[in-house]
């Protein structure tokens, strides 16, 4: 075991980098070398680091680790961190994606450079604190506060409309959370913790779990986003940068996902069991509608935005059915998007570079001049309608494995989803990159930088690396998703022995 | 009385004494050495605050002193502390904006430091008949202030409502006292609570209850008694707006606190009925009428409306943990809005005029980054956004409300701070969204020192938060 604070390390060491940001000047060309070598160097570091959390992570303990625990504000709120095998593998998504986002900027974002870079750090540190967080007040900090550096970078560094979509983003999120807020401190009252370890051993009240769940449902639907909720990623996305894109879809919507996995389904498993239906009736309509709404878009984003409340359909639904290839599939599904999506918002911006439009009818035959760029985008679309060799396919078929258990016609019906996911993506991706080299536009467009391979290659060779060889992810997160639903299923069935005693 | 008794009380009341026998001899300096003086009488009544500060904090025991009318006690210390901090601020404040706003007169300081002299007689009042004087005391200091600037129509006329509007709630509240008194047959609240029971209560103890809420509730501009509030923080001058935005709340809410929590501990049910009607209809109307606002002043009172009535969440639970809640609340609350207005100061045009719309902070992020970036943080802490510390104040206030089981109460706040949060937000988008439209000149030293510190004690909060919430605690204490 490791004897130095780990995850405090790798929670807080983008704050270090923002301290030096602080340092550098950004008037001259020099100035802003600085501040991008700064910012890269500390995202790779905090890759690095947690890397090497998932080096030293124990797969066969199924309990939390690398716990770290002090009194904070004496108040029976702790700063406890510690993470299991469902959180840890979203530390090192979210540390991954950073250095991405970074190089993504490099010349794009021309204005306010180092407050950009300061912000993005910032959220780095939000975001990994939600996951390592064992007290739910410490997590629920972490996960509002990470609304403040995203709604700065929609809003200043955003496009058109970012003023509109930065308050939708904030104010429904905003929405979503206060609920749950209140009830951590119904939890608090009723277990006398915020303890996370002690609040997943205790027992709530049946009445109370359907009341806490639904407040916590309130929260993570939004942020998840689940149909009809849905509505202000779209426009959170077309208008955000590319990398505030990235972010958005591959770590803040896992946000959502996690709640579900840490609290409603551990915590309050007779109100899951209660509400599966409900929840699975609004994954299917969330597969089926956001399909074919993406079908009509004419935005590269807002398509891609719309498949991404598709895909996250499939999460729900797996999370629900509440059995190991559920589940399983949610988490690897989670992830695999994290890369898949974030690698396509990474495409559109290669492009949007270039041209400083997202609207699909301006493109065209781009594989004539941007071969390199062609067979990468290829790569993610297939991802993302479900290919087998990709990693969403792995992902989609387990949850779907795990929804047909659970009950047969949600598969039936999310499986058709799978057919629209292929029609608007290839559709998609034959609008923007077949067809003849026609508009005079796209004739000088060069192929694929130095920079933009640095980016978008690493995540082609992963996207197809766990496609084949999912092994390392189910590894880590085996023990602790038997743990899971185990404790799951223990639970409904001591329920349903007091309910046939007291018959 | 005798001399032993009076010695011990006086020895109990030095802060005060040296206020009032320190502000005495300010007016004498002021006097004598005429116009000229203000800005060395500012700074001895800073030193005389600062003294009686200390003093408070260091020498200060515990007790009741003149026949229990004045009591010394954990709570009274935290909130005389507080109310200090912010008088102190205040003061400082106005340093670099006397001439301009019109109160570069030795009068001010002196007017100021009687204020806070009834502010903390009012926190440690423990009779009726010392609250309202005490009351009264800070009152007309304020109305004076108010109207400071008499070549000023907006600024007179301020005055003007301020105390038409303060005397009509004074007299609520002697007639609210003198039924409770005709009801109970006493003045100290110890007493009243004891001659209480929740069965033997009479319709004319209610009476005087829900008058004397009424008076405080006024003087803590809660609704529906707030008319008076935007009015006069636009109109008086923004240091003395930032003076009436501090310390005089908290001196108010010390004592609603201490009224309801000790005299009238017995009739619990009926007092927080009341409470909680105008906790309720605060939020709401510090959250949607401040939507529409332009003048940053104006819009700053409605914030404070607001704040009013999450700090009352807090005191409707009742509880030790509410009354815990509502003291760290005042705390977190003082802090922001002395942050805040420091800022409002510092908006003023390289021509010298000072400016209070929020359109004028357009494109503050590239302007002045410092001065935008505290803002913001403030901003999003009086929006109760984590890490801030705002959060960590609502989140005690409302944590006392579930445990009561006000839940309704809960709800419709926390929703009323999602719409709260928008007007928030558009200053924070006009500062870093739009283009800059003109800069602003060098911002003063002292602002800078007030608007720094306040901004690094919200973002610190989850730092420094232990200690402060045991002191808090410790003041709680006093009450259960």
């Amino acid at each position: 075991m490791t004897d130095w604070p780990v995850l405090s390390a790798v929670t807080f060491m983008p704050l270090v980098g923002v301290l030096l940001l602080l340092l550098t000047r950004e008037d001259s060309a020099y100035g802003r070398r600085n501040i991008l070598n700064v910012s890269l160097l500390t995202t790779i570091f905090t890759f690095a680091v947690s890397v090497y959390i998932w080096y030293q992570f124990d797969s066969s303990n199924p309990g939390f680790q690398m716990i770290e625990k002090h009194e904070w504000l004496g108040t029976g709120i702790s700063y406890h961190l510690g993470i299991d095998g469902i959180s840890m593998l979203f530390v090192v998504l979210s540390a991954f994606l950073m250095p991405f986002c970074v190089l993504a900027s490099w010349l794009s974002i021309e204005k306010r450079l180092k407050a950009y870079m300061i912000a993005f750090l910032v959220l780095e540190t939000f975001m990994i604190g939600v996951f390592v967080s064992l007290d739910i007040v410490l997590f629920y900090v972490f996960f509002e506060a990470g609304l403040i550096p995203m709604f700065l970078i929609i809003g200043v560094w955003g496009g058109k409309d970012r003023v509109y979509a930065s308050y939708k983003f904030f104010l429904y999120t905003l929405l979503g959370s206060v609920l749950m807020l209140l009830a951590i401190m119904a939890m608090y009252w009723q277990a006398g913790t915020t303890d996370i370890t002690q609040l997943l051993a205790y027992n709530f009240p049946r009445q109370m779990q359907t009341w806490l769940w639904l407040a916590f449902f309130a929260s993570f639907a939004v942020k998840m986003p689940m149909w009809p909720v849905h509505t202000w990623l779209p426009d959170a996305h077309v208008q955000a940068p590319t990398a505030g894109s990235v972010i958005l879809a591959g770590v803040l919507l896992k946000l959502g996902g996690y709640g579900f996995l840490r609290f409603s389904l551990p915590m309050f498993p007779l109100a899951s069991d209660y509400f599966a239906p409900f929840v699975f009736t609004l994954s299917v309509v969330a597969i089926i509608y956001t399909s074919l709404v993406a079908l009509m878009q004419t935005d590269i984003k807002k398509l891609i935005a719309y498949s991404s409340v598709a895909h996250m359909g499939y999460v729900t639904m797996g999370i629900f059915a509440a059995n190991v290839q559920g589940v399983q599939g949610a988490i690897f599904q989670m992830l695999s998007h994290g890369i898949v999506s974030g690698a396509l918002f990474l495409c559109v911006g290669v492009v949007y570079d270039r041209l400083h439009t997202r609207e699909i009818a301006a493109y065209g035959g781009l594989v004539n001049n941007m071969p390199k760029y062609a067979v990468a985008f290829m790569v993610f679309t297939m991802a993302n309608v479900g290919l087998p060799g990709t990693s969403s396919f792995v992902g989609e078929v387990l949850t779907l494995v795990g929804a047909f258990r659970a009950n047969t016609w949600v598969a039936l019906f999310a499986t058709s989803g799978v057919i629209l996911s292929a029609a608007y993506a290839l559709w998609l991706y034959r609008r923007v990159v077949f067809g003849a080299l026609e508009k005079e536009s796209l004739k000088s467009l060069l192929d694929l930088s130095a920079r933009e391979k640095a980016i978008l290659y690493p995540l082609v060779i992963l996207t197809i690396f766990f496609g084949v060889y999912p092994a390392p992810i189910f590894d880590a997160t085996a023990a602790s998703v038997d743990l899971l639903v185990n404790n799951y299923s223990a639970a409904l069935q001591a329920a349903q022995n007091v309910a046939l005693s007291v018959q | 009385m005798t001399a032993e008794t009076l010695l011990a009380s006086l020895q109990l009341s030095i802060p005060e004494l040296i206020l009032a026998v320190g502000a005495m001899a300010l007016l004498m300096i002021g006097v004598f050495s005429g116009e000229k003086s203000a800005s060395t009488v500012t700074g001895l009544a800073v030193a005389l605050l600062i003294i009686a500060g200390l003093w408070l904090v260091l020498k200060t025991g515990e007790g009741a002193a003149y026949n229990g009318a004045f009591l010394s006690d954990p709570f009274a210390k935290f909130m005389k502390v507080l109310a200090l901090i912010g008088s102190i601020t205040a003061l400082v404040m106005t340093v670099g904006h006397a001439r301009s706003a019109q109160i570069d007169r030795f009068e001010f300081p002196v007017l100021l430091v009687l204020a806070t002299l009834g502010m903390l007689l009012m926190i440690s009042a423990n009779d009726l008949i010392s609250l309202y004087l005490s009351l009264e005391l800070q009152s007309l200091a304020l109305y004076v202030v108010a109207a400071i600037n008499r070549d000023s129509i907006r600024s007179t006329e301020a005055g003007l409502k301020y105390f038409v509007l303060g005397a009509l709630s004074s007299g609520m509240l002697l007639y609210g006292m003198s039924l409770i008194y005709g009801f109970t047959g006493h003045t100290g609240f110890t007493e009243i609570a004891a001659a209480l029971t929740a069965e033997g209560r009479s319709l004319g103890l209610i009476f005087g209850l829900v008058f004397v809420l009424a008076g405080l509730a006024f003087k803590i501009s809660a609704v529906p008694f707030h008319m008076w509030t935007p009015d006069v923080y636009e109109g008086a001058p923004t240091p003395v707006t930032a003076f009436f935005a501090a310390a005089p709340k908290v001196a108010a809410m010390a004592i609603l606190v201490r009224i309801v929590i000790n005299a009238f501990e017995p009739v619990v049910a009926d007092w927080q009925q009341i409470i909680v009607f105008i906790s309720i209809a605060s939020m709401l109307l510090g959250s949607f009428a401040a939507i529409g606002q332009k003048n940053i002043k104006r819009l700053m009172a409605y914030s404070s409306i607001g704040h009013m009535g999450y700090a009352l969440v807090g005191l409707a639970a009742g509880s030790m943990a509410g009354v815990r809640g509502v003291l760290l609340y005042m705390l977190i609350y003082m802090v922001m809005t002395l942050g805040t207005f420091a800022c409002i100061l510092a908006m003023r045009r390289k021509e010298g005029e000072n400016v209070e719309n929020v359109d004028d902070l357009a494109g503050l992020s590239q302007t002045n980054p410092f001065m935008a970036t505290v803002l913001t943080v403030l901003m999003f802490s009086l929006a109760g956004i984590p890490p801030m510390a705002g959060f960590f104040g609502k989140y005690f206030v409302f944590m006392a409300a579930i445990e009561a089981q006000l839940y309704a109460l809960a709800i419709i706040g926390v929703l009323a701070s999602v719409v709260g949060a928008y007007y928030y937000l558009r200053v924070i988008k006009v500062m870093w969204f739009d283009d800059a439209k003109g800069e602003f000149a060098r911002t003063a030293g002292e602002l800078r020192l007030v608007f720094g510190l306040s901004g690094l004690f919200v973002l610190g909060y989850v730092l420094i938060g232990g200690p402060l919430g045991n002191a808090a605690e410790v003041a709680a204490r006093t009450f259960f």
